[in-house]
């Protein structure tokens, strides 16, 4: 936060707190339906996700976790027939406005996917590729910034002596932190994981849950998951969807210790998806 | 078990694998006696006159130097023309108007084009070039030629295209890279060598065409890089002399027929190869 954004929040108590409400959620999501074709696939969805802090949606197969997530940066506008209907406030601006610039948008909102996604190109360019997107820098800045993207995501060590190497030469979970890199390099605000390590062996799998957990203290994180272990490890706030409704929303702790509803108990328990 | 049934089934087995083996060789046998004699007859004339000097008249020595390089000009002006038409067309319809129903309709008449008689090609290009600028002339020769590219290139630039994985897309788009630089830096590189694979195909492709040059290129029995002025080739220049009645010329034209089947035969090995290297990538 600006010195100057400080210095206006500071005088009154009143003022402070609405601003810290305003900051307190990055994207608040109101009554979001969601369509393919003509099927309904998100019934009116109402969430928050907090500044700076990593949300994880869980839920069975089809329950719209991945759906709901797509919304976030629009990715769904790639296709024809898919269409969002309510409110995602990012930033207190609905993006789903025909008006959003959705390349912009897409800056602000990065993506990892369930599949590592390196593009076929050098370990460097995959990188650079998303850094020169929006800015215009000298080559020294670019390499810099690459290392400290590397860095950040815990494989500069293992390829700091090959960056002229096909990003596709890595392995699995190289490839996906690299992808990691890549989606913080071009200096997000909010990244989105879709399942980030099910196709990762357990040793990846821990080195992206860490980097996830490291990541939250400049990034506000939305991940979905299949693994109920990993929610919990992950996650300050979890939310169960089933079929296509949101049914519980709440911290993490509280949602696996004592759950609200019975399908929540019921799939956190192994009984059901 | 059925012990009679099984050795039915077997034998039925033996039966089907000797005739498929057959058809195979039935196949390849005329392909090797094609090749064979094209060497047989073309090796004979093969001599370094045939690079360096010009068509003769008949009854005095001569080469193929002027139609060799006729070939490779009309070849490169049809390439030239062709490949950027096609690469954008194919890549509008992976990319862009994927869901349009456009693009169906487009699909349906590049595959009409892709299998059109190249010789209604030539006379089409007779009508708008050759006779609107009132003689034959190279450059109309290589339009023919680009006709006869751009439905190759559109086709493998497309399924190319299509190839490409999606999520290679979303990739692109989720780090907010617009379109057309997914398009440029992603879909491209992943669908390089097939692209490539596609313009070696359509090289190969006109290389030997006879028929659309007919019309418009014609033919030259003297040096000529004037694009405005006919322009000689090979397959036309075997055409004239294999159905000429000396003996010199024939063998000009065997010579000829060999030099381009290898070089035909040479870019499709290439052209196998390059995609064979995409493929394991």
């Amino acid at each position: 936060m600006s010195e100057a954004a400080i210095a206006t929040i500071t005088p009154t108590p009143a003022v402070a707190a609405r601003s810290f409400e305003a900051a307190k959620d990055k994207v608040s999501v109101r009554d979001l339906r969601f369509y393919y074709g003509d099927t309904l696939a998100l019934k009116g969805i109402t969430l928050a996700l907090e500044t700076r802090k990593v949300t994880a949606f869980i839920g069975p197969s089809g329950c719209g976790k991945s759906t709901l997530l797509r919304v976030l940066n629009r990715m769904y506008d790639l296709y024809p027939n898919q269409r969002a209907e309510g409110e995602v406030m990012l930033d207190g601006e609905n993006i789903l406005s025909p008006r959003q610039d959705l390349n912009l948008l897409r800056a602000r909102v990065g993506m990892v996917f369930q599949k590592p996604t390196p593009f076929p190109m050098s370990i460097f360019d995959n990188i650079a590729f998303g850094i020169q997107l929006y800015e215009r820098l000298p080559r020294s800045e670019i390499a810099d910034r690459v290392e400290a993207a590397l860095t950040r995501a815990a494989l500069w060590s293992e390829v700091k002596d090959k960056l002229r190497a096909s990003g596709l030469s890595l392995s699995g979970g190289q490839q996906q932190r690299l992808c990691i890199a890549r989606t913080i390099a071009a200096r997000p605000e909010v990244v989105l994981f879709d399942e980030p390590c099910s196709a990762l062996d357990p040793i990846s799998t821990s080195k992206i849950e860490e980097l996830i957990d490291e990541l939250k203290s400049d990034y506000t994180i939305a991940i979905v998951t299949h693994n109920m272990q990993q929610a919990a490890r992950v996650s300050d706030y979890t939310a169960f969807m089933y079929l296509g409704e949101l049914v519980e929303f709440g911290e993490t702790a509280k949602m696996f210790m004592a759950p609200a509803d019975k399908r929540t108990q019921d799939y956190i328990t192994g009984r059901f998806g | 078990m059925n012990a009679a049934l099984y050795h039915r089934r077997r034998r039925r087995s033996r039966i089907v694998m000797v005739l498929s083996v057959a058809a195979t060789a039935f196949g390849a046998l005329w392909l090797v006696l094609i090749l064979g004699t094209l060497v047989w007859n073309g090796a004979a004339g093969l001599s370094l006159a045939v690079f360096a000097e010009n068509t003769p008249p008949p009854g005095s020595a001569g080469g193929l130097a002027n139609a060799i390089v006729g070939s490779v000009i009309l070849t490169i002006f049809g390439i030239v023309i062709g490949t950027p038409i096609g690469i954008l067309a194919g890549t509008w319809m992976a990319e862009y108007g994927r869901y349009s129903p456009l693009s169906t309709v487009i699909r349906f008449v590049n595959d009409i084009l892709l299998s059109a008689p190249s010789i209604v090609i030539g006379l089409f290009v007779y009508e708008i070039l050759v006779v609107s600028m009132g003689h034959f002339s190279a450059w109309a020769g290589g339009a023919a030629l680009a006709m006869l590219v751009i439905p190759v290139v559109v086709r493998t630039t497309e399924d190319m295209l299509l190839l490409v994985p999606n999520t290679l897309r979303e990739a692109g788009a989720a780090i907010g890279a617009p379109r057309w630089k997914i398009i440029a830096s992603v879909g491209y590189r992943a669908a390089r060598s097939g692209i490539l694979t596609g313009i070696l195909l359509a090289v190969a492709r006109i290389t030997g065409e006879t028929a659309p040059l007919l019309f418009t290129a014609l033919n030259n029995q003297f040096w000529s890089l004037d694009p405005n002025q006919p322009m000689a080739s090979l397959p036309v220049t075997i055409f004239q002399f294999a159905l000429s009645p000396y003996a010199d010329w024939q063998q000009l034209a065997w010579t000829g027929a060999l030099i381009v089947t290898f070089a035909v035969l040479t870019l499709n090995i290439v052209a196998r190869v390059l995609s064979n290297l995409g493929g394991s990538k």
